[in-house]
């Protein structure tokens, strides 16, 4: 099993081998006509999705396009979500594509695919029977994969294309598997069929379906343990597809598990919820650990889309519980965070991953270590960055701060009297939720600190220049996206009531909390206003700058001067602190998780043992569930094959007699 | 937004500017009270306002190659502060700013303004306030379970998470407070309010070696105004935490929602007279701590956490109705 | 708990204060009672260290008085200096002074710091503080008491 992740020498921008013979302009337009497409593509979706949250459901079907079935569409409320969401990010990255393409000289192919990817993408919430989400699944994993594969001849991409490959398609077989019984039990292929149905579902077969889907869509929201593929495939993607991978397909996986588990297969038993929390809380942490010790800065954002899944999963396992406990209240609350916190980490993922783009396409480095000194010479990057490093660490004024508001509150007004195991759930979750929330702060700041404040680390990140205007207004719309979340929620308010109504097993029913100027809890003395702690902050801080002023006649004129080098004459920029070493003390609190393989090599001089020449330290953080199971899982599968593998010597006539044995069999059997 | 008298605007303005003026004062006392426990005769408590005034007027030095953001930060961390003072329910319990932010919102404006003195450290671009950065933000992070898992104790009696709900109804039922959910809480959240104002045995404020820095150690660089700026939020920041606990625990004096002026006046000689009281017991203790090394404070914090989880389990199992 | 005894035994053992010096210089910024130093050690022998840190001990606190010694140049209102200046140490000194905010004052404690002591035909030496930076109050001494250190913090200090 190949555990290497990228070679921190490994620069990813790699000159690609020549294209063809395109003139620079011919490859310009089509780069235009690439992007241009895909956001329009977007802005169709979008339009189409917040029409079906707000309209009558309808449905479209086109019985000629798929023979026996047909393909059925959908436009319901919660698919509408969904569409509306990847058509507002789509907006965004088809207009920063545009710039990037013609910045890497992206070639023909990868261009061709992008609107492909973006409409695959937009058809998967949008299917009404399992077929055609079948599909439009496969339809979205092949355009992702074409698309990951963009720069084919670096090894890494190889590598990372490959396992990319195979863990979709593993996800795809346990999902296909699941919808197959559920089609099969449910009595029809449409999705309205199976749920008008649902109610004669034996439990047996519920609980196949849920685990399949489970561990099917799970995989493909990046949920552990089957996230291994995330970390990989992300950072290798071209920087506009990590941001649609990111922020728009892990919500695929999400939007299943919601399809079928929470609306289709309709209240669930206990454990269903259970089941959630515990992925959902056990991804979130672990998303976040590896994100605070991750080096590279696209490795980081893609744990980080682990953490915010698993906190997503969290808020549906609570949502799913409560209302099985008859809370609906509570479970509404739970309900609108997991739909706020989908939301705004689609918001500020896609300015995070647009951001990191900017900076891979002027520096040609993903390495946090070797970044920094990007703040004054790429300044709109730095800002977007920090606005999407505020959005993903959960504090006030940033995106991400209302929806786990909204999860935290339903975790403590859960009702606890006489019920041990919510009793011990809930303050478990809290605990989960705060220590992810934590470690998401240092990981941010040290991505934001480390990478874009300070000096320099290394001459490209010197050379940097700032990128080109598509590509900053693209990262615009999503900043605007993210301050909107950040400070008014109310904007969604309506949409998010309507989507509510579409689950009425999570507590649809009843009233959710109110997305006004002030986010009141219904029932509970609990309010909120993002917008007007903004206002409340810049005034106070205007206040304390007045306050500053106090004194100023007295003052000498204010001065620039250079840092304190502790009586040197100058600090180099190599005396800064890296991002390894910002995150090793977080390293060596968790080292029993994380297990970092480090690696010291001594040489001493020719001439005299006493003396050191070199010192060469390695250290290598490989993602332990690969290591710890998935390693021992390819060995055990590997050593079985070359056990099968004997029964196979070639002789023809073994083989047809094989063939005669099982046609025996067969014919026993049906009989 | 609830209808506030104008009184109550006044109790808020009045509880911004009491922050505001006994911070420095809460320091020196402190600090005096630290002296004659030692035997010496210490600055008096009006020391830290001397400093302050002079530092006010001292020039302002930027490093070369810092940001806005090391230009700004000090302003946020007490601008976060201040706000902090505003919502909570220090002097009277209806402050108009209070539905817009619940205990939960106070821990992240407390967080964010720690988040903006780091990214301040780490912009210097030297080892040393890159070094109190990245401690300060691993402390931060194993301490938010804790803080979190303590709100959530405290808002069970009261099913509530909203600052003056919780107090008045601990207000209402004085019982609640010896139960053993509340005392679990109050332990955790003291060794919190440790961590996160840098006080011992978590971080010595008063050393000169930068080897033991964590908060000092990321304000190396600044001068004069900005200087002031910060060490005032980081006196007002231990100010509002040990108002702030002081009335989650001792809720007793505090103005209603809707006070009279004497009200008023009451609450604020109360307050005065909690925080003096809480701030001397903490620096009494501290005389008799040493500074624990840093890597044995990950087991400090997950001990607070283990008091946090059974503060809330506590609550759940003895609630009375 | 035997510490709190032992402290209402010991009881206070600062020496009382005697009366305040007069002022050779105004304190750097107009406040009185508030100034932070930074110690520079351009090359002493470390005794007139052993009597600056006796002054800041408990018997003598000089923090009384408003001095405190402090980690930064730039958090400090001048320089306390001893010794002298190394050749090695000559940069430093001044890229020290450099990083210190107006308005600053520069202290030299000890006869080494003010006319070379006993180290002026030293070979790696330069010579006094006084010849490198412009010192504005000096403690002559070899080394000078805590007592006589303080009084010269005071003029500064100005209480």
């Amino acid at each position: 099993m190949n555990t290497a992740q990228t070679a921190p020498y490994d620069s990813p921008s790699v000159p690609a081998p020549d294209q063809g013979l395109r003139s620079p302009r011919r490859a310009q337009a089509q780069a235009f006509v690439s992007g241009g497409l895909t956001a329009a593509i977007g802005a169709v979706g979008l339009v189409l999705g917040l029409s079906a949250i707000f309209a009558q459901p309808r449905q479209l079907v086109i019985s000629w396009l798929l023979p026996l079935v047909g393909v059925r569409f959908e436009f319901g409320p919660l698919g509408g979500f969904f569409v509306a969401a990847t058509g507002a990010v789509s907006i965004a990255v088809g207009i920063y594509a545009i710039g990037y393409a013609q910045r890497e000289h992206w070639a023909r192919f990868p261009l061709f695919i992008l609107p492909l990817f973006v409409a695959a993408m937009l058809l998967v919430p949008a299917a009404g029977s399992v077929t055609s989400f079948l599909l439009a699944w496969e339809l979205m994993a092949a355009a992702s994969l074409a698309l990951v594969l963009s720069e084919h001849h670096r090894a890494a991409v190889r590598s990372a294309g490959a396992f990319y490959a195979v863990m979709t398609q593993l996800g795809f077989a346990a999902i296909l598997l699941a919808l197959v019984v559920l089609s099969a039990a449910g009595g029809g292929d449409s999705f309205a069929t199976i749920a008008a149905h649902a109610g004669g579902i034996s439990s047996g077969t519920r609980t196949a379906v849920f685990l399949l889907t489970v561990m099917g869509f799970g995989s493909k929201a990046g949920l552990l343990p089957l996230h291994a593929w995330l970390p990989r495939a992300h950072p290798e993607a071209p920087s506009p597809v990590s941001a649609l991978m990111s922020a728009a397909m892990v919500n695929m996986g999400i939007y299943g598990i919601i399809r079928i588990d929470l609306q289709i297969l309709g209240p669930g038993p206990h454990w269903w919820g259970l089941t959630l929390m515990i992925f959902g809380a056990v991804s979130a942490v672990f998303g976040v650990l590896q994100a605070s010790v991750a080096t590279d800065l696209k490795r980081l954002l893609a744990y980080s889309t682990t953490e915010n899944m698993g906190l997503v999963t969290l808020a549906l396992g609570t949502a799913s519980m409560l209302s099985s406990y008859g809370a609906p209240q509570v479970a509404a609350m739970a309900m609108t965070a997991a739909l706020l916190l989908i939301l705004s980490h689609a918001s500020f993922k896609t300015l995070a991953f647009l951001a990191a783009g900017s900076v891979l396409a002027a520096t040609g480095l993903r390495d946090l270590d070797k970044l920094g000194g990007l703040a004054r010479r790429m300044p709109a990057t730095t800002t977007m960055f920090g606005i999407a490093a505020l959005g993903a660490s959960g504090l006030p004024l940033g995106a991400g701060f209302v929806g786990e508001w909204l999860l935290l509150q339903s975790l403590i007004h859960s009702p606890h009297a006489n019920n041990t195991l919510l009793a011990l759930a809930m303050p478990l979750s809290v605990g989960a939720v705060a220590l992810t929330t934590g470690l998401g702060i240092a990981a941010m700041v040290k991505a934001f600190g480390v990478g874009f404040l300070a000096r320099p680390r290394s001459a490209a990140a010197e050379a940097a220049r700032e990128a080109p205007a598509s590509m900053l207004t693209g990262m615009g719309l999503a900043a605007v996206a993210c301050t909107v979340f950040a400070v008014a929620p109310i904007l969604v308010g309506p949409a998010l009531k309507h989507v509510l109504t579409a689950l009425p097993t999570v507590g649809g029913q009843a009233a959710g909390p109110a997305l006004g100027a002030y986010l009141r809890l219904p029932g509970i003395a609990g309010s909120m206003s993002p917008g007007l702690i903004a206002l409340s902050l810049l005034v106070a801080v205007l206040l304390v700058l007045a306050l500053a002023r106090w004194g100023a006649r007295h003052r000498p004129a204010a001065v620039s001067a250079p840092v304190w080098a502790c009586g040197a004459d100058s600090i180099n920029a190599k005396m800064q602190y890296t991002a390894t070493s910002f995150a090793e003390p977080l390293q060596r609190v968790f080292d029993n998780i994380l297990q970092p393989e480090t690696d010291v090599e001594v040489t001493h001089f020719a001439e005299s043992q006493y003396l050191v020449e070199k010192v060469t330290f390695r250290t290598q953080m490989a993602d332990p569930v690969e290591q710890r199971l998935y390693t021992p899982v390819v060995r055990a599968v590997t050593t079985w094959s070359q056990w099968v593998r004997r029964a196979h010597p070639g002789s023809v006539h073994l083989y047809l007699a094989y063939g005669a044995i099982g046609l025996l069999i067969v014919l026993v059997v049906v009989r | 937004m609830s209808e506030s008298s104008a009184l109550a605007y006044l109790a808020t303005a009045m509880q911004v500017l009491a922050v505001l003026g006994a911070a420095p004062f809460v320091v020196g006392g402190m600090r005096q009270i630290r002296a004659r426990l030692e035997g010496r005769a210490g600055g008096g408590i009006g020391q830290p306002w001397r400093d302050l005034r002079k530092q006010l007027r001292k020039q302002q030095i930027t490093p070369n190659g810092t940001t806005i953001v090391f230009a700004l930060a000090p302003a946020i961390v007490a601008g976060t502060t201040l706000l902090i003072a505003a919502i909570s329910p220090l002097i009277a319990l209806g402050s108009p700013l209070d539905p817009t932010a619940d205990l939960f919102g106070v821990v992240g404006l407390l967080f964010l303004g720690t988040v903006a003195l780091t990214l301040a450290g780490l912009d210097t671009g030297t080892a040393f306030g890159g070094m109190g950065s990245s401690r300060e933000i691993t402390i931060a992070a194993m301490v938010e379970p804790t803080i979190l898992l303590a709100v959530f104790a405290l808002s069970i009696p009261g099913h509530s998470a909203n600052l003056a709900a919780i107090v008045s109804s601990s207000a209402d039922n004085p019982g609640r407070l010896v139960s053993p959910g509340s005392l679990l809480a109050f332990v955790a959240l003291t060794i919190v309010v440790t961590a996160e104002t840098g006080r011992l045995p978590v971080d010595n404020p008063s050393t000169h070696l930068e080897l033991t820095m964590i908060h000092e150690a990321m304000v190396l660089e600044y001068t004069g105004p900005r200087l002031a700026l910060v060490e005032w939020a980081s006196g007002m920041r231990l100010t509002v935490l040990l108002g702030l606990i002081a009335n989650l625990f001792l809720p007793w004096g505090i103005a209603a929602a809707d006070p009279s002026v004497l009200g008023v006046l009451i609450g604020l000689v109360a307050i005065a007279i909690k925080v003096a009281i809480l701030a001397g017991v903490l620096a009494t203790v501290e005389v008799f701590l040493a500074k624990l090394r840093y890597f044995r404070i990950p087991e400090l914090l997950a001990g607070s956490f283990l008091l946090a989880l059974l503060a809330v389990t506590a609550s759940y199992f003895f609630a009375t109705p | 708990m035997t510490w709190i005894g032992k402290i209402a035994r010991v009881g206070r053992i600062v020496e009382t204060a005697e009366a305040a010096p007069a002022s050779t210089i105004t304190p750097p910024t107009g406040v009185s009672g508030s100034l932070q130093l930074r110690h520079v050690d351009c090359g002493s022998c470390n005794g007139c260290e052993l009597e600056i840190s006796g002054a800041f001990s408990s018997v003598y606190d000089a923090e009384r008085f408003g001095a405190r010694v402090v980690a930064s140049p730039r958090h400090a209102d001048g320089l306390i200096t001893t010794g002298v200046v190394t050749r090695n140490m000559r940069q430093p000194l001044l890229n020290t002074l450099k990083s210190v905010p107006e308005p600053r004052v520069v202290i030299a404690v000890g006869d080494c710091a003010i006319n070379g002591g006993a180290f002026t035909s030293g070979y790696g030496v330069i010579g006094p503080v006084t010849d490198v930076i412009p010192v504005d109050v000096q403690v002559p001494g070899c080394p000078p008491t805590p007592a006589q250190i303080i009084a010269a913090l005071r003029t500064v200090t100005g209480r």
